[in-house]
């Protein structure tokens, strides 16, 4: 029997407030398989814009549905057009290439070397949220982490239409 | 003269194989299995059948440990065993070190690839030794026994045991082997050989393994650990079929595989997303200095990019294109080890239950491109130490999953990586007085079994518990490894500050030891973790990589002095800018920022100081809460000056209260400073294409890296039209190393 969680539980998990006696059994049991529609839920009224969610990519990104486009959007509303393109190369983008600043983060011996690699700090353009490091030798192409399948996913795995069809 | 075929119906053992093969081609179910039949017709007495074996397996490990076997293999249970088809599909497996369920198929298919059965002849009682990676393995250490089950006539199966050895003759004393950089360096090799019959181990065999290796009592006990365990398994099958018909065993282990095979699918459809994932993982290996060979003088930085396809069908496509190319070093992995490796790992984050089995490895479609690191396709460079690029590259895996499983709702179940399961102190040396004076003694502590996870999306990362090669990690107890290793007693462990990846959930932290040399010559010591590089594909959603590895030896130390004096001595190195060491001890201190380290010989006194790796974080550092930052700083996890730059916290120690106190205003000061940094000292993308750009065609990258760009677009079309279109590079552009 899959296990059942009622939406405060769910809230809490999102938040990350759960007491460990309260996560285990949620990690040890059946997973429930109206997670994903309890979570679009909770992630849809705590936004504060009105797009319909399409799909959670991210802690703090959403595909949403605007204008019979699908788009990223942050949760402080910046807009990092289509969801085909990698969203990352719309951030602003700190790079640690050099020991100083290496060594704000880690201590000397404990970082990585600036002639190996580098740390690529990807910021959202509207609320400076770090969104996502990486750590790579220099001139490295940057990575797309995650392209979802959107209508396969509704269609095929979840049997209904996507939200925005 | 030909044998008479061993096989099902008068094949041979090859026929079966080929025709599984084709089978599965065909149909996409395991030989084709349309129905799960018996599980359809009586789920009762399937079940039964499946826990039966299971149990039997499991006793088996158990039983066997008990009977005979090295301190590694007793103390933290580094063996496993597994059941086979007669075409080396695992079908029910033990608890343990479930990394070689998966390499001892390779190792059977590779003997019925080679015709064994004509040649030198597969009968029943006769045992088979492998520790060959090019064939089925994942480094010369793992040593594995292999026996053919039969019932009448047929072989209807295989029973494999595999441990992990202290050492097995290398060109230096140990398990993991810096200096090999060639097959003639990696120790005893047996490929798939022939060892015994009518259930004995013959005794010429065992006079040359003992004569083979370092500790040749261990390589003894662990021969019979293994058999015993195989024998018991054999046992387990026939009582299996006396009980439930030969009919029911020959359907019942193709339905078994195939329900693994599909409880992949289905996992995979319930838990992740379809679609493309990607990661890349790197990993430092700086030989130029170390190496002692001039062929091996090679600074190096392992490419290890990883694609997924999650495709609709719920079936999983792996594409490690552009991976760099193997060299003179051990860390080349052979085709057997990515499988264990994967297979292991998806154990873990997919199909972890009681039916787990070979049915994940069809469900997995997988390229590992042939002369590239990840399937050298050369029997003669040196496998000693895989793992190397292994372990990083893996990560990728567990980060890609991550992904799906986030955006599913499951954020319970991210981890996006591990720490690196580096051996912090290896090597050995001969006792120079007392009761074992002149006997060998290896050093090849499994405490490297105790690393930090990384965190999930909803909580931080295991502290010192996690190894991606065991599911049941346990690093045992410091003073088993104290009695087999006694010329190295630790002085300290003590948990190190800032290994832990930045997050706001932070990875898991870990801790690092002081060893001294004792009672001993001849000591050789040398390690291998990353150093220079972020092992692996670091944090998740802002969340940082864990801290990287570094070496610390003090040589001609005064420690006898201090002892004797019952002085004050080193037990950590909690800030490396400003050393305990340097303050309290008259020694030559050597500092390495990498710890990939060819063997030095230390004498005794001299002190070794080994940090253990942390695990990568997950989120933004400034979403971090106040109250976990305070327990960090109580715990010792972070130290102030950490908390000020990457978490934006402002916090003071408490004489009286014996506590770290947050100051929250000035935190919030500190946090909005640091979001305005970020604004000040970043650029948009264009700025950065530009900047990064120009490092490629200004030639301002190290050899290394040049190297490795050169390898990745030589050795993958794909890679390389990745690498050339996202910097708009011309069509014929060429990197050229120095």
């Amino acid at each position: 029997m899959a296990e059942k969680y009622d939406k405060k539980t769910i809230e809490r998990l999102l938040e990350g407030t759960l007491k460990w006696e309260e996560l285990k059994p949620i990690i040890a049991g059946k997973k429930d398989p109206k997670r994903f529609d309890m979570i679009m839920e909770i992630l849809q009224e705590k936004v504060p814009w009105e797009e319909k969610i399409l799909f959670p990519l991210h802690e703090h990104l959403y595909i949403v549905s605007k204008n019979n486009q699908r788009i990223v959007k942050c949760d402080c509303g910046y807009e990092f057009g289509d969801y085909r393109e990698n969203w990352k190369i719309k951030c602003r983008i700190r790079v640690r290439d050099n020991a100083e600043s290496i060594h704000e983060l880690y201590p000397e011996y404990m970082g990585c070397d600036p002639d190996w690699e580098e740390i690529r700090e990807f910021y959202c353009p509207g609320c400076l949220t770090l969104l996502d490091v990486e750590t790579v030798p220099p001139g490295y192409p940057v990575i797309f982490n995650f392209l979802p399948d959107i209508d396969t996913f509704y269609e095929s795995w979840l049997g209904r239409s996507p939200p925005d069809k | 003269m030909k044998n008479k075929s061993i096989g099902w119906d008068g094949k041979s053992l090859k026929d079966m194989l080929i025709e599984s093969e084709q089978l599965i081609d065909a149909t996409g179910k395991y030989y084709g299995t349309e129905l799960l039949s018996l599980k359809e017709e009586n789920p009762f007495r399937y079940e039964r059948a499946y826990a039966s074996l299971r149990g039997a397996l499991v006793s088996a490990r158990e039983t066997a440990l008990h009977i005979a076997a090295s301190p590694i293999v007793k103390e933290i249970g580094e063996l496993c065993f597994a059941l086979y088809t007669p075409e080396g599909d695992s079908l029910v497996v033990s608890t343990g070190i479930l990394v070689h369920v998966h390499t001892m198929s390779e190792a059977i298919k590779f003997m019925v690839n080679e015709n064994y059965e004509e040649d030198p002849g597969i009968n029943p009682g006769d045992i088979f030794l492998n520790n060959d990676p090019e064939c089925g393995n994942v480094h010369t250490t793992d040593v594995q026994t292999l026996i053919p089950i039969f019932y009448d006539d047929e072989l209807i199966g295989w029973a494999g045991g595999v441990t992990h050895q202290v050492d097995t003759g290398g060109i230096t004393p140990g398990h993991d082997l810096v200096a090999a950089i060639q097959r003639f360096d990696d120790g005893v090799y047996y490929t798939c050989r022939k060892i015994g019959s009518n259930d004995k181990i013959w005794k010429d065999h065992m006079i040359n393994a003992r004569r083979s290796v370092r500790t040749p009592l261990y390589w003894e006990l662990d021969e019979k650990c293994r058999l015993a365990g195989d024998l018991m398994i054999r046992d387990a099958v026939l009582e299996f079929i006396k009980e439930e018909g030969i009919t029911y065993y020959k359907k019942f282990i193709r339905e078994a595989i195939e329900e693994g095979r599909r409880i992949l699918q289905k996992r995979v459809i319930e838990r992740l997303i379809p679609g493309r994932y990607r990661a890349a993982a790197f990993f430092d290996l700086p030989l130029k200095e170390e190496a002692w060979q001039p062929r091996a003088k090679v600074n190096k930085i392992t490419n290890e990019p990883l694609e997924i396809f999650v495709k609709e069908d719920g079936t999983l496509d792996l594409d490690f294109e552009g991976c760099s190319a193997p060299g003179p070093n051990p860390m080349n992995c052979g085709k057997g080890a990515m499988e264990g490796g994967q297979w292991v790992l998806l154990t873990q984050v997919l199909i972890y239950g009681d039916k787990v089995n070979d049915g994940a490895y069809f469900g997995v479609k997988k390229n590992y491109p042939l002369g590239s690191w990840c399937n050298p396709g050369d029997p003669y460079l040196s496998y000693q130490s895989p793992w190397g690029n292994l372990i990083p590259a893996y990560t990728g895996m567990m980060k890609c999953i991550s992904y799906g499983l986030f955006s599913r709702g499951y954020r319970e179940e991210v981890v996006p990586g591990y720490g690196f399961t580096g051996d912090a102190i290896q090597g050995g040396g001969i006792y120079s007085s007392g009761p074992l004076k002149g006997e060998r003694w290896a050093l090849s502590t499994f405490e490297i079994s105790g690393q930090g996870l990384g965190a999930s999306a909803v909580k931080d990362g295991l502290d010192w518990g996690y190894a991606m090669w065991n599911p049941e990690s346990d690093l045992g107890d410091v003073e088993t490894w104290e009695l087999f290793q006694g010329g190295v007693p630790y002085l300290a462990r003590k948990v190190k500050p800032n290994t832990a990846g930045h997050g706001k959930y932070r990875g898991g932290a870990n801790y690092a030891g002081v060893a001294m040399v004792a009672n001993s010559e001849d000591v050789d010591f040398f390690g291998a973790r990353d150093g220079l590089a972020f092992h692996g594909a670091g944090g998740m959603h802002g969340g940082f990589p864990h801290a990287t590895g570094y070496r610390l030896i003090a040589k001609n130390t005064n420690l006898k002095e201090l002892i004797d004096n019952q002085k004050e001595y080193p037990i950590g190195d909690d800030d490396p800018s400003n050393g305990d060491f340097e303050r309290l001890l008259e020694a030559d201190i050597t500092r390495k920022p990498w710890s990939s380290i060819y063997p030095v010989m230390l004498e005794n006194y001299d002190l070794v100081y080994f940090p253990m790796s942390g695990g990568p974080g997950y989120g933004d550092p400034l979403e971090r809460d106040l109250e976990s930052v305070k327990e960090d700083l109580d715990e010792g996890i972070y130290t102030q000056d950490i908390i000020y730059n990457v978490y934006g916290v402002v916090a003071n120690y408490s004489e009286e209260q014996e506590e770290w106190i947050i100051e929250r205003e000035a935190t919030q000061r500190r946090r909005e400073e640091i979001r305005n940094e970020r604004k000040a000292k970043s650029m948009s993308f264009e700025e950065f294409w530009n900047y990064e750009k120009n490092k490629l065609t200004e030639r301002k990258l190290s050899d290394h890296v040049k190297l490795m760009y050169s390898e990745s677009i030589t050795l993958s079309q794909k890679w390389r039209k990745l690498f050339i279109d996202f910097w708009k590079l011309p069509e014929d552009f060429s990197m050229e190393v120095d």
